[in-house]
């Protein structure tokens, strides 16, 4: 097979590794405009591409069937489901992807701590400790990402699942967690095998049991926390295996993960420790369950939404992740492209979560060929909602909500919204009263210039496309 | 490497972690958070060094499926992220174009 001409920690082999986590930054910075990002994710990919290389040349590397095995079927895997995925599922394909991250560095580190045992090698606490790290958080990296995989394709509810209790298991299950890591540390020089495996599964159930309890609206908040604590682990396990390319790479994705997580709460006005430790799902406020359907609210047809939007001068399309479910983004297009065949401005105002993810909704609408400069940020278009005739609300229901701003006690007061009752009319497409992910009624439906049309985004889309163009 | 010497490089990639990062349109951080996902599976390498380097049974089957699970990661990454901006460099179409695109 391969000649093996590195030495493990040696300069050849180090030298190779710097070039590799420089291409990483490279790429990270480029990823940040526009128009470098798609260079900048090849140029990270070629960083890689230089890491696993170098790490094959690696003098004493051996057991090329198992590593030609392993490469080919996550090759397989990776290439098969990357192809098939659509653009509407790509927060779960992330999840799923972050969590086999997380798994592989949980099963580094048992294999680590297996080998070391075997070979009677006496641990140091420098190395036993990024270990303990490594395997934990990438064990609660896996299942949590897998739950948030399930939650995000519908595979289990995505309402808060709780038991009674839940915070005081939590505790008590993190507090077992701490101990056998303190036990295995004191008992550093000959740790127990055992110990670690079971380590290993109270962090799996920990995983699960902090996922679980969280809704479906904020589980990209949870994706890129999670993201981050794989760079963390991966970082760790670097730290285990003396290997620079790794604590470099995994402490970057670490910091950056961290700064999204952050960024995405806040546009949520939510704290991280909020979203973690309160899920939603308690009971909405005001009102009571099921008093929603007898509230008066007005419903029209698709025929009167495309005469409404047809006399319009500015409309304004508010998009959500229904949008996304029903695949209407290129139906909503057809819309847009009669309406300014009449000479009607269309504009998208997108919310910061809109889709499940920031820019997630970015992403969809530019698959339908909307072009970039029609997409307008929420600070950009509130300000203009006075001043426009018809919004059409799609599949949105959260971040249109008005009790956000109207009604302290909401439990999304203080979120910011995008302020469609501002408009002059609203016509909101969406297949019932339900309520959004939140869990709690929206006030948007039962105001006076709202409109409801309930039917599936596309079709009505469809129809209203339709209808515009036999005017 | 001596422990400090690591944690000098842990300290001052957080930095370079935030500050390469900070300043990012919204449009962009889906695509971005799958970039950097990618670049986690580089904890990879640590499933070749232990494959490479194992000598039991059991050491042999962890260490191959933590090798799938990490090229899972690099691979589905960084094709998928490229797909995610591919969306975006299509050239904007003239606006005069009269008909639209038909089917949805």
């Amino acid at each position: 097979m391969l000649e093996a001409v590195l030495k493990p920690g040696g300069d050849g082999a180090t030298a190779l590794y710097i070039v590799a986590f420089s291409l990483f930054i490279i790429g990270i910075k480029q990823g940040t405009h526009p128009t470098t990002a798609k260079r900048g994710n090849l140029i990270a990919a070629a960083g890689m591409a230089v890491a696993v290389v170098t790490t094959l040349l690696l003098d004493g590397m051996g057991n090329w069937g198992l590593i030609v095995l392993g490469l080919g079927i996550g090759t397989a895997v990776g290439v098969i489901a990357s192809i098939r995925v659509q653009m509407t599922e790509m927060p779960q394909m992330v999840a799923l992807y972050n969590g086999v991250g997380g798994g592989a560095v949980a099963l580094i580190a048992w294999s680590e701590i297996r080998h070391g045992i075997s070979i009677g090698e006496d641990f140091s606490l420098d190395t036993l400790i990024p270990i303990i790290f490594a395997g934990v958080i990438g064990s609660v990296s896996f299942w949590g990402s897998n739950i948030a995989f399930a939650k995000l394709q519908d595979l289990i509810p995505t309402r808060p699942i709780a038991a009674p209790g839940q915070q005081a298991i939590n505790a008590v299950l993190l507090i077992a967690i701490v101990t056998i890591c303190v036990i295995l540390a004191v008992d550093h020089e000959s740790p127990s095998q055992g110990l670690f495996i079971l380590l290993l599964v109270l962090a799996a159930i920990l995983g699960n049991l902090v996922v679980l309890p969280i809704g479906g609206a904020d589980m990209p908040v949870v994706i890129s926390l999670l993201n981050a604590f794989t760079g963390l682990s991966a970082a760790a396990a670097g730290f285990a295996l003396d290997n620079v390319a790794l604590i470099v790479a995994g402490t970057l994705v670490g910091s950056s993960g961290t700064i999204l997580t952050l960024e995405m709460a806040t546009a949520m006005n939510r704290s991280v420790a909020n979203i973690l430790f309160s899920g939603f799902g308690g009971a909405p406020s005001g009102g009571g369950g099921g008093t929603g359907e007898e509230k008066p609210h007005v419903s029209i047809g698709a025929q009167d939404a495309a005469i409404k939007l047809a006399y319009a001068d500015s409309v304004v399309i508010v998009p959500g992740y229904g949008l996304a479910v029903a695949q209407a983004q290129h139906a909503i297009k057809e819309v847009a492209d009669e309406l300014e065949k009449r000479g009607v401005t269309v504009n998208y105002a997108i919310h910061p979560v809109a889709g499940r993810m920031p820019g997630h909704m970015n992403v969809l609408l530019a698959e339908a060929d909307v072009a970039y400069e029609n997409l307008k940020e929420m600070e950009e278009i509130n300000p203009e909602m006075p001043r426009t005739d018809v919004a059409v609300v799609v599949g949105a229901n959260d971040v249109t909500n008005p009790a956000a701003k109207n009604d302290p006690d909401s439990p999304i007061a203080g979120m910011p919204i995008i302020e469609v009752s501002e408009a002059q009319e609203v016509i909101v497409i969406k297949r019932s009263l339900s309520p959004g992910f939140a869990g709690i009624d929206n006030d948007l439906f039962y105001e006076p210039n709202t409109s409801m049309l309930f039917a599936d985004a596309k079709a009505a889309a469809a129809e209203i496309a339709a209808e515009i163009g036999n005017l | 490497m001596s422990l400090m010497t690591e944690i000098t490089i842990f300290v001052l990639a957080v930095f370079v972690g935030f500050e390469v990062i900070s300043k990012v349109p919204t449009t962009l951080h889906t695509p971005l958070m799958s970039q950097t996902n990618a670049i986690h599976g580089i904890v990879m390498l640590g499933g070749l060094i232990v494959v490479g380097f194992a000598n039991d049974g059991l050491e042999y089957v962890i260490g191959t499926i933590a090798i799938a699970f990490g090229t899972i990661n690099i691979v589905g990454g960084f094709m998928v992220t490229d797909r995610m901006l591919g969306m975006f460099s299509r050239k904007p179409k003239p606006k005069a174009e009269p008909d639209g695109k038909g089917g949805a």
